[in-house]
């Protein structure tokens, strides 16, 4: 039951977010019952939720995908496209890109794990880079290619559009959160949950047990990716539109990133990851045209304005001292002093 | 007189498992000292951890100067040659740029070397991949041999070889032993029987005997004991 | 026909670039198992040093200032890339997994910098007018400067093979690909060999970030990127560790690429190429010139 009691206590308190008017100073740009916040917040969630799905393929399977983010763009464009340019409503349009949601993955991740390691990781790149080619060539100007596409917002539902409903896009993009999480501790608890584990650590034993990883390789990326879509759903609702970069490479790298500094494999790990980045890169952003940054030294400053120099540069300080993760922070030394014995 | 080789509790652990368990033995200078044991036990991860090729607790001294934590090309540099299981020749080598990789010293014993592999010679410029298992045996051997080496680590240098072959390697193996100590592991005993002058035999990551050659291998109960199957 | 000829020499021309930029990612991951994703920031550090430098010799005349700057950028690259590898990759020697993290952080650093100094639109680059006129071969008018592509990726091409072939520590290198534990095994410190070949991944890779300021007339920040990706499958196809592979491999793409471009539709030809790498890795998981098990 205790089990049960953090994540329950932490989605109450999250929930209650939009209620209370306080204000946290350098953390926010604002009390966290302003739309600024809540944009921010529900950002910070989705990306939260996004990142687990890419660590159910990582961290726990062992799966390195470098097209991750086809998946969620699919999300983000399909709806988009059906809405705006087919003009089907709402409910249409989500169950058409559920569809795609599962058949996608299912067709594709068929084709790409016919290989492992370093080929699985450059045909899932392949094929993400065709779908982003594919939205900047903008075929029937569906897509809207290079500038992205509008959301039709007569045809989202109303009570997630406009600025006062922000806090309704936020409960949404928690709802998100939560559910993947469930889904995810749910799924690697379960028994083909325990053979994803296994497949990450010693693939051959697992043939040898008798086992098909292929079928349970194949099962892992279909939830995933599909998890991935539904983020990709609520990403249009939080900005009200697609833009092309969420099927660059970049954004799978940045999923990797978000992953590997909040921790692998472990049950808050990827949560805390893509919040922190998604929040870092905001507030970096606003911080590089704050008052302290812009007196500091030109050689100092203009690195230091860019959130991805910090980023990066943070990633790499964390893969060389906390190489498990923020989630593993404490375990990790322990773990190294028994080993150098 | 201080043996070559000191090996000193030496432990593996391999994933989960603990496969060298408290290694100790001791290889006098000059001479053959055979590693016996049945599959499985260990042999193959001693030399390796001798060579610094699996990671290691324990004390290992090679003439004196311990090596136990220092990274495998020192270890080789202190003169150590290594021959290992399954040759690990270039394939896409040739055999004379195999040989030249393996030049360490100032001058490097090819007189040595063609002396007990004239064919080698002869096939200098054939790619490694193309050679019979029994002539990448020799190229493995002769690079071993190139330097001035303290000790040679060889591992099951007839496996799969025909018996002719066998003999030969037997031969070659007497004729190295005069020059330099080798520790060898083997299951051939007819071999053994010819070049080892003594034996340590292992069992589940464990010494359980050391001595003269000659005795283990008069002692059919104990040699079917400790070596044979079941 | 002239159309045939001018796709052809163009295909080959934004061949040779890929092969400049694959040779390096290729000798890396053969013998360090690093897949290398600071790669295009080689590029780009490269091409930046060459137009920066370029810029501070303004009074001097086109070619020795255009020399003088490619030169530059080759040093800068070469430098920065065994850097890399120095206080980055070995300490990391092993762990395999972080190292190639580590790779992705830099490149998002570098790209980052790259931009916060010189911001993100492309600068004009500054060559011999000559590489902007065209040779007429078989009623074809061909850029100038797909001939130096060409010449130089086959330079690059015919002096690696001869390091690789006649040198140590290329024989090192050969030997390292196929089995790195047995060099060491022979008392060789491949270490140093690792940051030689960054070194020379980064020398191939300022080479194609100069070339590729001469293709498109400008240096930008997120060219590395964008090349690298085509780099990469390229890479994939040929074999990791294959030169020879690599070398095939980069000419395949580039012709498709332009051939698909232009007879089947525009932008068809970056698909095509996504769906060779598809059916080269359905077919034979280990590139082109792996050999069957």
């Amino acid at each position: 039951m205790t089990r049960y009691a953090i994540p329950v206590g932490v989605l109450v308190v999250l929930a209650l977010v939009p209620q209370f008017s306080v204000d946290i100073p350098y953390v926010f740009n604002g009390s966290i019952d302003t739309p600024g916040t809540l944009q921010l917040l529900a950002l910070c969630l989705l990306f939260g939720g996004v990142a687990m799905t890419y660590d159910l393929l990582f961290g726990f399977t062992g799966l390195l995908s470098f097209g991750h983010a086809l998946y969620f763009a699919a999300g983000v464009y399909v709806t988009d496209v059906a809405i705006t340019r087919w003009h089907s409503s709402f409910i249409e349009s989500i169950a058409f890109t559920a569809l795609v949601g599962v058949v996608l993955p299912l067709v594709l991740g068929a084709v790409s794990l016919r290989v492992g390691g370093i080929a699985f990781a450059m045909v899932t790149l392949a094929f993400a880079q065709a779908g982003s080619i594919l939205v900047f060539k903008n075929p029937h100007k569906w897509t809207g290619g290079e500038e992205g596409l509008g959301a039709d917002y007569t045809r989202l539902p109303q009570g997630l559009v406009g600025i006062f409903n922000t806090k309704h896009l936020y409960w949404v993009a928690l709802a998100f959160a939560a559910a993947v999480f469930a889904i995810v501790q749910w799924a690697v608890h379960s028994s083909p949950g325990h053979v994803w584990q296994a497949i990450r650590e010693n693939e051959l034993r697992v043939q040898v047990l008798g086992l098909r990883p292929y079928a349970y390789k194949l099962m892992v990326f279909v939830l995933a990716s599909f998890l991935a879509t539904a983020g990709g759903v609520v990403y249009l609702l939080l900005l009200g539109g697609a833009t092309p970069e969420v099927t660059s490479a970049n954004f799978t790298l940045t999923l990797l990133v978000m992953v590997v500094i909040g921790g692998t494999g472990t049950r808050w790990g990827a949560l805390v990851g893509g919040v922190l980045y998604t929040w870092a890169n905001e507030r970096l952003g606003d911080a590089s045209s704050s008052h302290a940054v812009s007196s500091l030294p030109s050689v100092l400053r203009t690195p230091l304005q860019q959130p991805l120099f910090v980023l990066g540069v943070l990633f790499i300080l964390v893969v060389f001292f906390v190489p498990g993760g923020l989630a593993r922070f404490g375990r990790v030394r322990r773990l190294r002093e028994a080993f150098q014995r | 007189m201080t043996p070559i080789l000191s090996v000193s509790d030496l432990h593996v652990h391999l994933g989960e498992s603990h496969i060298l368990q408290g290694v100790s033995f001791d290889v006098a200078d000059g001479g053959v000292t055979a590693l016996l044991g049945r599959n499985g036990v260990g042999k193959t991860t001693t030399l390796r951890a001798l060579m610094g090729l699996v990671d290691r607790r324990g004390r290992v001294e090679l003439a004196g100067e311990s090596i136990q934590a220092a990274a495998t090309h020192r270890i080789v540099r202190r003169g150590v040659g290594y021959v290992p299981e399954d040759r690990d020749v270039f394939a896409g080598l040739t055999v004379e740029e195999n040989l030249r990789l393996a030049e360490r010293d100032a001058e490097p014993r090819y007189g040595l070397v063609y002396e007990l592999f004239p064919e080698l010679k002869q096939r200098a410029k054939q790619q490694a991949g193309t050679l019979s298992g029994g002539q990448q045996q020799m190229v493995a051997i002769a690079r071993a041999l190139l330097s001035d080496n303290h000790v040679l680590l060889v591992d099951e240098p007839t496996k799969g070889l025909a018996p002719l072959l066998v003999t030969e390697v037997a031969r070659v193996l007497e004729r190295v032993s005069e020059l330099t100590t080798v520790l060898l592991v083997e299951q051939n005993l007819g071999v053994v029987a010819r070049v080892a002058r003594d034996v340590v035999v292992l069992d589940t990551g464990r010494v359980v005997h050391i001595g003269p050659a000659r005795e283990l291998l008069a002692d059919k109960p104990m040699v079917n004991r400790m070596l044979g199957v079941g | 026909m002239s159309t045939f000829v001018l796709l052809t020499i163009t295909g080959l021309g934004l061949g040779a670039m890929y092969f400049l930029i694959a040779s390096g990612l290729s000798l890396i991951y053969g013998l360090m198992g690093v897949l290398n994703f600071a790669h295009g920031a080689f590029l780009t550090v490269g091409a930046y040093g060459a137009w920066f430098a370029e810029s501070k010799l303004a009074g001097v005349s086109v070619l020795p200032r255009f020399l003088l700057g490619a030169l530059a950028g080759l040093v800068v690259g070469g430098v920065f890339a065994a850097l890399v590898e120095l206080v980055l990759i070995r300490p990391l020697y092993k762990r395999h997994i972080e190292q190639v993290l580590v790779t992705v952080g830099l490149a998002l650093a570098v790209s980052a910098l790259v931009v916060a100094i010189w911001g993100n639109d492309a600068r004009p680059f500054t060559a011999p007018s000559w590489l902007g006129r065209t040779t007429s071969v078989a009623g074809a008018h061909i850029p100038n400067d797909r001939w130096v592509e060409i010449a130089t990726a086959l330079v690059v091409l015919v002096a690696l093979n001869a390091f690789l072939r006649r040198t140590r520590y290329g024989l090192i290198i050969r030997a390292g690909v196929e089995n790195r534990a047995m060099v060491t095994a022979l008392g060789i410190d491949v270490r140093r060999a690792f940051t030689l070949v960054f070194a020379i991944g980064g020398v191939a890779a300022a080479v194609a970030g100069v070339l590729s300021g001469v293709y498109f007339g400008t240096v930008d920040p997120a060219r590395g990127t964008s090349l690298l990706i085509f780099a990469f499958i390229v890479v994939v196809i040929g074999g990791l560790g294959s030169l020879r592979g690599t070398a095939v491999s980069a000419v395949v793409v580039g012709l498709v690429q332009q051939y698909a471009n232009y007879y089947a539709s525009s932008g068809l030809g970056d698909l095509s190429v996504v769906l060779l790498l598809g059916i080269v890795l359905l077919a034979r998981p280990g590139g082109l010139s792996a050999k069957l098990a």
